[in-house]
């Protein structure tokens, strides 16, 4: 059938949904079905994280598309043929959305936006399958570990053990029936890497396991996905059909008698799922509570059989690593961290979003030239990686390398690549507390130094940002936090106390501000901040009086207001609608 | 209620009556019926030879399986990191004003549901939430109140925006 338009919706694939179906509804509603083709592309909008839309023929292009107004192009433009001109990007502001920045190199993203993940002739048009091909028809199990080892490649997961290790120990584990499993938890706030490669690329992630499969004699894997990604849920599942009807999962693969299939399971909403035990709990039925370690799961894992868990990432570079050479790998990063890493950059930085870069990259470099700066111009505080678990890294450390060893040994992580940007407007001990409260909430309950030992560093820690600080709650944050970190069974224990740590190692002076002068230099902790009106600039419009949810400002039309600190609750609305900026913190 | 186990019979049936699947199972049947009701985590329990104590144990321990009936709207809005750094807690607040309840509640008169979720990973647009299924980001208290507002106006207007 002929239509009359096309319409490409492009962006975030878990953002562009609701616009697509409300642009569906729409075109359904005014009977334009057979005339009006929805497609969706997705795309690495890196710049802007906006909705996009092109109608073709007409070559409009629309930006920051919701719902609501994707009805309105779909009346206005679809219908009635009168593109919607407040929505239509100026031409002058058109940037490429496909230009990765100088800094990056694209290995593990090269396909991201570039293929139609639904499409498996897509994958192998850019060398799909090929590594599978040539390590079930030319090489043997040891010879892929050659490779791996001479790549370096090391777990992107978080711990950065190397891949070929880890495989190495599956393999030479006994057992007559193992297990290849692929972690997308991906738990850590602030990092979406993961997802967008299950659901730009979700082939290259198939075709690591499958190889990963052949070295360790295994013939069913699971991939677990938390169930906060339906979309790359959908796209893994459609991939795995597609896998099947090709003969590329299955039995008697590329005609060599290798047998391997996959399931994709669903997590249930819970952080410590992650961790590699408590996720074979989960997949197991259980509930996803960590093992202890010894055994590993290379010996015993899924119902107590030889597993190799990789996650997500680690998987993609698989394929790629093995068609062009180990050594073409090896050339990327640095002495120990090769190859390239993804992270997403979030927080108060100009340009969000998904990026990939060689490691050994600094931390200045990622910050300026790829995310272009601190928003607004503010002052750089500090980047927290590694999420919940890591740390954070202040501004001495700018030009420090990224890469495993630098990280750890400033008391961050890697983790699996959230980069959280925070800039002078950042209470330190606001967010120390905010991980903890995190890592307290997600604490399984098994082991008693992370239920209790988070707990009491949460109840210190909500103390001080209340003002109630003591003398002396520093240095029991650091001797709790250290316990905490010896004495709990898995990792979420022993990593949840290094936000903390690496705050307080970094920014004491923030916190003795807090306990000694009753003092939030970043103007964050509520109940150390007071909300002023200038008398000289108010203009007495009473917008702030009306809009004060607690009523504690009074004045007079056209009369300075006041702000009565015992009435109010802070909540910073009255400096929001104020338009002289007349309300300041102090 | 016959409805509500047919459903939970069909989705067992689904993924067999097996230990294995509880997870998935747990998570469909809420998904479908809005909580897990003891009448269904006992058929469950009785479907798969599980003791009832081992179906509750591993349904309270995910966050997504709630065993407690939700408002018809159900509001997850995200409380990690990335969200807070860029003005997350005047959104949270601004949500329990609008919508006159705390985080954790449900409303006496069963419309709304205010909950927190975990990174759904859409960070780089925060502040985040969710509204039923539909993602709203750069969120402010300003746009908390027009999106609680339309919502609210659907149902006035029968459900057609
Ligand atoms: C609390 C906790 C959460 C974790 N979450 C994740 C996760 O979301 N994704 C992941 O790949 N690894 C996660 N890990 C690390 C895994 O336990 C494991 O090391 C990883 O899946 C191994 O894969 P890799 O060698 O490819 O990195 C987590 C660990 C802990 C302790
Ligand atoms: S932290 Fe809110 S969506 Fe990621």
């Amino acid at each position: 059938m002929a239509y009359r338009a096309h319409v490409i919706i492009s962006g975030d694939p878990q953002q562009a949904q609701p616009v697509t179906v409300a642009l569906l509804d729409e075109i359904g509603l005014l009977g334009l079905s057979n005339e009006i083709e929805v497609l969706a592309a997705t795309d690495l909008t890196v710049a802007t994280p906006s909705i996009e839309a092109i109608v073709y023929p007409d070559g409009v292009h629309y930006r920051d598309l919701t719902p609501d107004n994707a009805r309105l192009v779909a009346t206005e433009h679809l219908l009635k043929g009168r593109p919607v001109q407040n929505l239509m990007v100026q031409e002058q502001a058109v940037e490429p959305l496909d230009e990765p920045s100088t800094k990056e190199v694209r290995v593990v993203l090269r396909n991201v936006g570039v293929i139609n993940p639904e499409s498996i002739d897509d994958y192998i048009a850019q060398d799909g399958y090929a590594a599978l091909g040539k390590v079930l028809t030319e090489m043997t199990p040891d010879g892929v570990l050659a490779e791996l080892k001479t790549s370096a490649l090391r777990g992107r997961g978080g711990a950065g053990f190397p891949a070929w290790m880890k495989w190495t120990f599956a393999r030479n584990a006994p057992g007559d029936q193992k297990y290849v499993v692929c972690n997308g938890d991906e738990g850590d706030p602030g990092a979406f890497m993961n997802r967008r490669v299950l659901e730009g690329d979700p082939h290259s992630v198939l075709e690591g396991m499958a190889i990963a499969a052949y070295v360790i004699g295994a013939t069913q894997g699971y991939l677990y996905v938390r169930a906060e990604y339906p979309i790359a849920i959908r796209t893994l599942r459609v991939a795995i059909e597609q896998a099947r009807e090709y003969g590329l999962l299955g039995k008697d693969i590329f005609g060599t008698g290798f047998c391997f299939d996959l399931e994709v399971r669903m997590g249930a909403g819970a952080f410590v799922c992650g961790e590699e035990t408590a996720l074979m709990e989960s997949v197991q039925g259980n509930r996803g509570q960590p093992r202890t370690r010894p055994p590993f799961p290379a010996t015993s894992g899924l119902w107590g059989k030889p597993t190799n868990i990789n996650n997500v990432e680690t998987y993609a570079n698989v394929p790629q690593i093995l068609l062009n050479g180990g050594a073409w790998f090896a050339a990327m990063g640095t002495e120990k961290s090769k190859g390239t890493k993804t992270f997403a950059i979030a927080g108060k930085v100009k340009r969000t979003g998904l990026i990939e870069v060689p490691l050994g990259i600094t931390v200045r470099e990622i910050v300026y030239d790829v995310g272009g700066g601190v928003l607004n111009d503010k002052a750089f505080k500090a980047v927290q990686t590694g999420g919940p678990l890591g740390g954070c890294i202040p501004e001495k450390h700018l030009d420090m390398p990224v890469d495993y060893e630098s990280l750890a040994s400033v008391g961050s992580a890697m983790g699996s690549g959230g980069f959280i940007v925070m800039d002078e407007e950042t209470c330190m001990v606001d967010m120390a507390r905010f991980f903890m409260e995190f890592a307290q909430e997600e604490s399984c309950g098994k082991c008693v130094p992370c239920r209790v030992g988070t707990r009491k560093m949460l109840d210190i820690l909500e103390a001080i940002c209340a003002g109630k600080g003591k003398p002396g709650d520093i240095e029991a944050l650091e001797t709790l936090g250290r316990s905490v970190k010896i004495g709990s069974l898995c990792g979420l224990g022993q990593g949840a106390p290094n936000p903390v740590l690496s705050m307080i190692e970094n920014f004491r002076e923030e916190y003795e501000a807090h306990i000694y002068d009753k003092r939030c230099p970043a103007k964050v902790c509520r109940a150390l901040i007071e909300y002023k009106i200038d008398p000289e600039t108010c203009i007495g419009c009473t917008r702030c009086a009306r809009n004060c949810p607690v009523n504690a400002i009074t004045g007079i039309a056209r009369q300075p207001h006041v702000i009565d600190p015992e009435i109010c609750i802070r909540c910073g609305i009255c400096a929001q609608v104020c338009p002289v900026n007349a309300v300041s913190v102090e | 209620m016959e409805d509500v186990l047919a459903t939970t019979d069909g989705i067992i049936d689904v993924h067999g009556a097996d230990q294995e699947a509880l997870v998935e199972i747990l998570r469909e049947v809420n998904e479908v019926s809005g909580h897990l009701s003891r009448e269904q985590m006992q058929r469950i329990a009785s479907r798969l030879s599980l003791p009832l104590s081992k179906v509750y144990s591993v349904a309270s321990f995910y966050s997504l399986i709630s065993l407690e009936p939700l408002g018809k709207h159900v509001v997850r809005f995200c409380q990690d990191a990335p969200c807070h750094v860029v003005g997350g807690q005047q959104v949270w607040e601004a949500l329990e004003h609008e919508l006159g309840i705390p985080f954790g509640a449900t409303s006496l008169d069963g419309e709304w549901s205010l909950l927190t979720t975990s990174c759904i990973g859409a960070c780089a647009v925060g502040p985040v939430m969710m509204v039923d299924s539909d993602i709203h980001g750069n969120l402010d208290p300003q746009k908390v109140r027009e999106i609680i507002a339309r919502y609210r106006g659907e149902e006035r207007s029968g459900g057609i925006v």
